[in-house]
Formats: structure tokens, sequence, C-alpha cells
């Protein structure tokens, strides 16, 4: 790996003519996917234990498609970095999980899912796949009760459903405030059944750090244990990389401390297309930062907005205490600004506009970086009670960051980077460019375009998983020749050499700043300008900002221990190298997209009333970045996005 | 603040661990206890010592990742708390807090304060599911769950696999943990099926992974983060009498 890195991109990338295509069949979509199922081809079950599958990831994505292969009889191996793969990120999921059952009888079908989760992303997503995902959405609820994940339940028996933002129908199942802890351990606990009836190999504390290209197919992977550092190749027929979000490239996420791009960033060094890099979400409700020592951010679940009211001080600069402030200087923003959503006005637009009333001098706590998420209407109007059964473990949560009780005085809450609807680029079957390579779950960019709905990536990851990856990933077997593989290739000695260079020039750099203190940096130039709004010329200054602080990393970060044990310092600073790196693609596609839409706002694209301006003439299309060397700018592929069934419209939610 | 702290150093598997001594000055009150210790690391660095390795991921108390021994108690002074959920607000300026790894047999030290958890995993396998493939599934509304039960499995499953029970009982015993995952499964209408096999096979393998018996004592419940309830071992026991009656374990 090559790390010259002080260069700035000021030319404009070049575009590949010829369109990408995401091989998505002809017909209706209706049926588009039943028809597909049909005309893929199949693995006789006896040949199908001689097949590899690696599965990187054990989260909602990783940890489904594990079971469910390892159900139709393939030789699986998965890793995760935690000790355990039901530790997986998957697991901080508090809301809920989207579904068209309809069991509301409020209006919802597959259709409408499909339709809200178009318009939601901003139309920046395939049709044909968003389609799909809503049509087995239903088997998930299914599956998931059958394997005794205790959703929430009415008195009758039945399932209880909520409410989440950008839809106006009931259509979220819940666990709590638990969902993805009780959806992870359901497919947590059918991989251990799987693990103990020897179809799949779990292997924890393991991560991976390079792909193996073989003849242009994915091989295998390089792997480090965590535990003794040692570094080694794992051949398969099939990897599937299933590693989640990369978030913490802003440093202070939601995300878990351990997440990373990695995986994900080093398959795109060896060929995969990144696409939409810059589409990341930022999620409404979280709680604000109180100082330097800050090490992550905590969700507020969305689902508090269903009770809970938004609001700050009409006036700026009143820093009167909340319940010294009368209702008529209250500014209840979303409900004034968009009457028909209200509170549950989509993230996009609900953090932008907490932005601009922090940004405008309305902010409320003492950092006055915050609005009020105010309980004490829906308290009066329902009892505490019935607001601690819904929400108590939300609350208790909240005392504990803040030592304040919600209960008594309104929750402060503020935007927070928090989901990637970038990731890898798949075609239609959840494939990379690169044959035998998939991609699945958030480490995809597959199905949210430029917002993700909430609720609405746990259906992803268990779509993929459970559903759409068991049947496109046969296909692909039963279609190829794939010959023999040995560790003596030249491209695995070649992929196992890079990762012990990474690892070896990160411990020989012995200078004085720690991967943290780098890793800081490195959040507050993505967050500032590549955050939730950006310009062209603050995207510059992050271009020149990023290579300088990478060049000074590579002079000066102190990587303490060795390598050839557990190094929590090491196993940082990896990431870190890949976030560098992440971070100018996601600046330069930033730049690149001359519109606003859904996560991404360009300030120079703006309504009057300030909300995201699209320019679907120019930018209706996937943008697919191909690696071209450490020194060169990325190729751009674009995959055009044509909208048959949802109508281009402006996005509205007044 | 300004405290004292004693951490466990320990190499790794083989070699002895050791208490050192740490003064920490400029603690914030509204840092949580993991960035006390990043705190502590940051200095470390500066100084070119190691730092401390523990566990932790999420930092929001789900993951079941974090896990110490504070001053004794497991997770700390605060109740129904994980170690990343607990704030520096709970201690007072001059302090000396102790820090340790779970101690128990079945989970040897890894390294400092990280130790090797991976025994939960292998009894869940022994049994811990429900066992219908994907696609095997009726409609989610077909079988009605009462309320009331759908809530009790709830409760137990809410375990995060942090293994804070093992390492304050006397006995290392795991049997809040087992009992925990036994009664989600099996007070759903979902678990009947494999309801006493499952009892069977899952505590032979806590047994066989050297975890201890229980004798009632309640520091499990005591200091659970997720507050698991003690009648859940009840209910495991009155489920492994019935496995015996039946002649149930055997697969
Ligand atoms: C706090 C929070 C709350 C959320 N709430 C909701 C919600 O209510 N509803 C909703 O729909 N979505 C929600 N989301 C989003 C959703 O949880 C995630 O998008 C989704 O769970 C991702 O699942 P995944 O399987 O793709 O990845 P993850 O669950 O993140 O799993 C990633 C896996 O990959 C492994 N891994 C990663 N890198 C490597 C590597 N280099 N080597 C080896 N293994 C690796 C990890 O060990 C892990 O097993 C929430 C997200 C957060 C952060
Ligand atoms: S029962 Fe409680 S203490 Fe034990 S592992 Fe589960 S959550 Fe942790
Ligand atoms: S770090 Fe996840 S529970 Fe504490």
């Amino acid at each position: 790996m090559s790390v010259t890195t002080t260069q700035t991109i000021t030319e404009t990338p070049t575009f590949v003519e010829a369109p990408l295509d995401g091989r998505v069949p002809s017909g209706p979509i209706e049926t588009l996917w039943e028809r597909t199922k049909f005309e893929m081809k199949l693995v006789n079950p006896s040949n199908r234990r001689k097949f590899k599958i690696i599965i990187v990831g054990s989260g909602l994505a990783g940890a489904s498609a594990a079971a469910t292969l390892g159900e139709q009889g393939y030789n699986i191996e998965c890793y995760c970095y935690q000790d355990s793969p039901r530790r997986a990120h998957s697991v901080a999921a508090q809301g809920g999980i989207n579904a068209a059952k309809n069991y509301r009888n409020d209006g919802d079908s597959v259709y409408r899912l499909f339709y809200d989760t178009v318009k939601g992303g901003d139309f920046r997503a395939r049709e044909a796949n968003v389609y799909r995902l809503a049509e087995v959405s239903n088997a998930i609820i299914d599956q998931c009760v059958a394997q005794g994940v205790p959703f929430a339940r009415e008195y009758g028996g039945m399932l209880d459903n909520r409410s989440f933002g950008g839809a106006q129908v009931s259509r979220t199942f819940y666990a709590r405030g638990q969902t993805g802890q009780q959806l992870l351990l359901g497919a947590y606990q059918a991989l251990a059944r799987q693990i103990a009836a020897g179809t799949v190999k779990m292997f924890t504390r393991t991560e991976m750090l390079d792909l193996i290209v073989v003849n242009g197919r994915a091989r295998g992977i390089v792997v480090r244990d965590m535990r003794t550092g040692e570094i080694t190749p794992r051949l398969a027929d099939v990897v599937v990389l299933a590693t989640g979000g990369y978030s913490n490239v802003f440093y202070l996420s939601t995300n878990a401390k351990g997440c990373n791009g990695t995986a994900i960033w080093r398959a795109y060094k060896r060929g995969a297309y990144f696409a939409n890099p810059c589409f990341t979400q930022i999620h409404p409700t979280c709680i604000p930062p109180v100082g330097e020592h800050q090490s992550k951010l905590t969700l507020m679940s969305e689902s508090l907005r269903n009770d809970g009211r938004i609001w700050v001080p009409r006036q700026p600069g009143d820093t009167r205490p909340p319940e010294q402030i009368p209702e008529n200087e209250r500014y209840y923003y979303l409900e004034e600004m968009y009457p028909s959503y209200g509170n549950l006005s989509p993230r996009d637009i609900s953090s932008r506009a907490a932005k601009r009333m922090v940004d405008s001098g309305r902010g409320v706590g003492p950092l006055r970086n915050g609005v009020y998420l105010d309980f004490a209407d829906a308290i009066k109007r329902l009892g505490e009670k019935v607001i601690r059964d819904r929400y108590g473990n939300l609350f208790d949560m909240y005392e504990n960051i803040t030592g304040e009780n919600a209960y008594k005085t309104p929750m402060r809450i503020y935007p927070a980077p928090h989901y990637t609807m970038g990731g890898l680029w798949v075609d239609y079957y959840l494939m990379s460019n690169i044959p035998g390579l998939f991609v699945i779950g958030e480490a995809n960019f597959s199905d949210h375009g430029a917002n993700r709905l909430g609720a609405s990536a746990l259906m992803q990851g268990l779509a993929d998983g459970y559903f759409i990856l068991p049947a496109t990933l046969p296909n692909y077997i039963a279609s190829t020749k794939l010959e023999k593989v040995t560790e003596d290739a030249d491209a695995v000695k070649e992929a196992v050499d890079n990762v012990k260079r990474i690892t070896e020039r990160l411990m020989n750099v012995k200078g004085e700043k720690s991967v943290d203190h780098y890793h800081r940096e490195l959040g507050k130039i993505m967050w500032e300008y590549c955050g939730m709004s950006r310009t062209a010329e603050g995207l510059q200054k992050a271009l020149q900002l990023i290579p300088e602080l990478e060049a000074e990393f590579w002079e000066n970060v102190r990587v303490t221990g060795s390598a050839n044990e557990l190094n929590q310092e090491l196993e940082k600073a990896g990431r870190l190298v890949d976030y560098f790196e992440l971070g100018k693609l996601m600046c330069l596609d930033a730049l690149n997209r001359n519109e606003s839409c859904g996560g991404h706002f360009r300030e120079e694209y703006q309504t009057p009333d300030g909300e995201a301006l699209r320019n679907d003439e120019e930018y209706a299309y996937v943008a697919a970045w191909q690696y071209a060397g450490d020194d060169a700018m990325p190729i751009l592929h674009k995959e055009p996005l044509k909208f048959e069934y949802v109508k281009l419209t402006t996005r509205s939610y007044k | 603040m300004r405290l004292k702290l004693r951490i466990w150093r320990q190499k790794n598997a083989q070699s002895e661990g050791r208490f050192v001594e740490y003064n920490l000055d400029g603690v914030s009150e509204d840092s949580s206890f993991l960035e006390m210790l990043d705190l502590l690391n940051q200095q470390l660095i500066d100084r070119n010592e190691e730092p401390v390795h523990f566990d932790h991921d999420c930092r929001e108390g789900i993951c079941g990742m974090c896990g110490l021994m504070i001053n004794g108690i497991a997770h700390g002074p605060k109740a129904a708390v994980t170690t990343c959920q607990l704030h520096m607000r709970e201690f007072k300026d001059g302090d000396t807090i102790t820090i340790e790894p779970w101690r128990a047999k079945a989970f040897p030290v890894i390294k400092d304060l990280v130790v090797d958890r991976s025994a939960f995993d292998r009894i869940i396998q022994a049994g811990g599911y429900i066992s219908v493939s994907t696609g095997q599934a009726p409609d989610a509304n077909v079988i009605p769950v009462p309320k009331t039960q759908a809530d009790r499995a709830m409760d137990a499953a809410a375990c995060i696999g942090c293994g804070a029970c093992v390492a304050a009982c006397p006995n290392g015993s795991a049997m809040l943990f087992t009992a925990a995952k036994l009664a989600h499964l099996n007070s759903l209408p979902q678990g009947q099926p494999e309801r006493y096999d499952r009892a069977v096979l899952m505590v032979n393998q806590m047994d066989a992974e050297g975890f201890g018996g229980c004798t009632n004592i309640g520091e499990c419940e005591a200091v659970c983060p997720k507050e698991i309830s003690l009648d859940f071992i009840a209910m495991m026991n009155r489920d492994l009498l019935v496995a015996n009656l039946l002649g149930k374990g055997k697969r």
C-alpha cells in the first residue's frame, strides 16, 4: 500500500461513458422477484457441502445469511471482530422493523411501503430493489416470530405496531426499546443451531483486513487473529461482506466503537466500486455532546417522536429553563413547518431543522447545542405509567448519561451521524462488480437512496440475509466454473504481504500522538465540512485538510505494544488508515453531486424556504467510484436511475 | 475529579497478573466509566506505556461486551447499569477505585481486563434456539401470544450475555444466564416442542464448561444490569424436573 497522501484533489473526476448496469431483469415490478427466483439456477442439495462461503459479519445481515445458507447445506465460515456474534452493532437498534403486513388495516400494502421508501430515499434508490425489499418484508416478521422474537403484543395476543418517521401508516413492529437486540438474538440463535449442526464455523475476535481476488473473482480474505496477531489467508468459493456502516468516520457517532469501514474499503482497493459514499444519515434524536472526553454519541430512539414534541424558545438567546418559558413563546418548529408529518417528519428534514434552530441561537442546554423533546403533554394525556411502559428503558438511559429525569424536564436532543446509505455497489443480485463478492446489509448501498426511513435498516439486513442472498448466491455458484485456489497462489501471498506491510508500517512510525487524537481530528473535519450541510468551498477545504492530517498521522502516530498480541491501539490505527482514505472519497462524492437530496445537503442547492433542491436532469444516478491507485483520482461510473412506478416529484412533507 | 486507580494488569493468559496503581487527574463527572479509562489510556500512551486493555463496543449498555469488577462489584456500584453506562458522578473526588476483570474458571483472562466468555456461546449452541429454518414459518399472527407471556419472554430475553452474574457468584455459576435464555424460549408457544430437551442440553453444557452450581446466594440478580429475575432459575429447575421424569435431553 502506497501512502503518498499530501496531494489535493482539484481536477474533476473522469467518468466512464458507458452506463453501469444494475442487471435488473426486465418485466413488471410486481412479479419480477418471483420470476427471477424461478429463472435462477440451483445447486443440488448433495453438492452444496462442497462449496465454501465466507461471510464476514454476524449482524442481522451476516448472521441471517450464515444461518440460512448453513441450513441449505453450504459450508460456511463466519467472522466477527467481537468476542461473540451476538454483539454485532445491530444489537443496538432500538425502535423497530417495518413490514407491509397491514395488520392495522390502515391502508398499508407492499406497494405503499415500496412507494414510501423510494420517496423517503429522495429518488436515489433503484426501484426494483426497493420493491423486492417491501415484498419480502412480511416473511421476515413471520420468520422472527417463529424463532421466538418476543415482539410487543396487544392484550388479544396479536402483534402490536407503532409509527415511524416518513410514513402515515403504523407498520413498525417492535420489542420494547430493544428491537435490534431481539432480532439479532433470533438470528444468532439460528446461527448457533447451524454451528452446532456443523454447517457453520464461527471465528470471533478475527478481523478481515484484505480481500483476495484471483483471476478476477473474489476467492478469500486475509484475517488477523486479534488475540495472537497472526495474519492468515482464508480461501473460499464466494465471499460475502456484511460488515455494517462507516459512520465512525466522524469519530463521534451512534455506532459502536469497533464499527469500521475496513472490510469494504479494502475490497474497494481490490476493485469493488464504492457507491454514493457521501450519502450519510444524521439522526435527529441523539443526546448532545457534553465535552472533550466524549467517546461516542447515544441515540434516543425515533419512536420517542410518537409522543414527544420538539421545540425551542421562539426568541433566540432565551436562556430561561424550559418550565419558565410559556407556551406562546415556544416554537414547535416541526409542527409548524411540516404540519402533515409534524414531529414524525423524516430524519434528514428533522435534523436540518434542528441545526437551523441551533445555528439561529435557539439552542438549549448548558452548551446551547440541543433542542427539546418534551413529553409533558403525552404524560398529561396518557399518564406517566403508559409513557414508562413504552419508553422506560430509554428514559433510564437518558438519566444515566445526563443525570436528568425526562419525566420531569424535557429531554435535550441533537442530530448525530448514525447510518450510511452509501456502501459497496451491488447489482440486483447483491453481487458487487467483482464476481463472487456479495455485499449485504448496511455495507452495501442498495435500498435507501439518499435517506433511509426509520425501521428500514433492520428490514433490509434481514431481507438480504434470510431471503435474497440465499436465492441469488446459489445462482452464482451454479453458473460459474470455480477453479481450485491454493495458498501458494501469487494473489494470495500478495494479499497477505499487503496486510503485514500495513501492520509493520503502523508499528514502526513510533511517533508521539495517539490514534484517537488523529481520529478525533478527522471527525471534526468531516463533521464540519461533510456533515449535515456541505458547500463546494468547504469540501475543497476538507480535501486539503484530510491529506495533511493523514500525512501527519503517518509521521507521528504512536502505536504502543507489539503486533503479536491483543493490541487495541493497532486495531484502531488500521481502521483509521481506511477512514482517512474513505473520508476523502466521501468529500469528493459530495463535491461531485451538485444537488441536494436526502441526507446530502449542498447549501448552494436549496429552495427559498431552505429545503433540498434535487437536480434530476443531471444527478438521477448512482455514483459508483472505482479505485485507480493511491495517487490517482478514482474513476466515476454512473448507474442511471429510472423511475417507472413512483413519479419523480419534489418530496414534500408539508 | 482526582482519582487513585488500582488496576489489574496481565500481559496474557500465560503470565501472572498484578495490581498497578495510577493517579488520574481531571476526570469529568459527566464522563462515563470507560471514558475515564480512555483518559487514563491517553496519558499512558503519552508516557509511552501500554494502555489498559478492556472489552467494550456499543457503549450503550446493550451489546454486553463491557464488564469490569469495580471495587469488588460487577459493573460497579450503581444498580441495573453496565460498566459503560456507569458515569463518574457516582464517585467522589479523591476516591480509590479497584478495577479487575471478571474472575471465573470458565472465563480465562486474555489480557488485562479482557476475558474469554465463549463458553456462553457454547451453552446457546447446545440448545438455546427454536429449530425453525428460514422459510418454514407460518403467518406471524396465526399463533396468538398472550401479552403477559410475551412480556415475560421479553423480560428474560433482555439478558445481554455480559457475564456479570458469573463474576459475582462465589461459585462462578452461570445459572442466571442459562435460565434467562430458557425462560425466554420456554415461555412462548413456539418454544414448547423443544422445551424440556432444551433445558437439559443447555444445563449439561453449562456444567461441562466448568461453571459452578447454584446455592441460592442471589448475587447474580443483584448485579445484573438487565435486572434478570431469580424466578427464572426456579422455572428452569421446574423444567429440569419434568425433563427428568420424561427422560428428555437426548438428541
Ligand atoms: C443506535 C442505533 C439504532 C438503530 N435503530 C434502528 C432501528 O430502530 N430500526 C432500523 O431499522 N435500523 C436501526 N439502526 C440501523 C441498523 O441497526 C443497522 O443499519 C443494521 O443493524 C446493520 O446491520 P448489519 O448486519 O449490516 O451490520 P452490523 O450489525 O453492524 O454488523 C457488522 C458485523 O460485521 C463484523 N465486522 C465489521 N467489520 C469487520 C471486519 N473488518 N472483520 C470482521 N468482522 C467485521 C462485526 O463484527 C459485526 O458482526 C440503528 C442503528 C444504530 C447505530
Ligand atoms: S443474566 Fe444479567 S448478568 Fe448474567 S449475562 Fe445476562 S445480563 Fe449479564
Ligand atoms: S459496551 Fe456494550 S454493553 Fe457496555
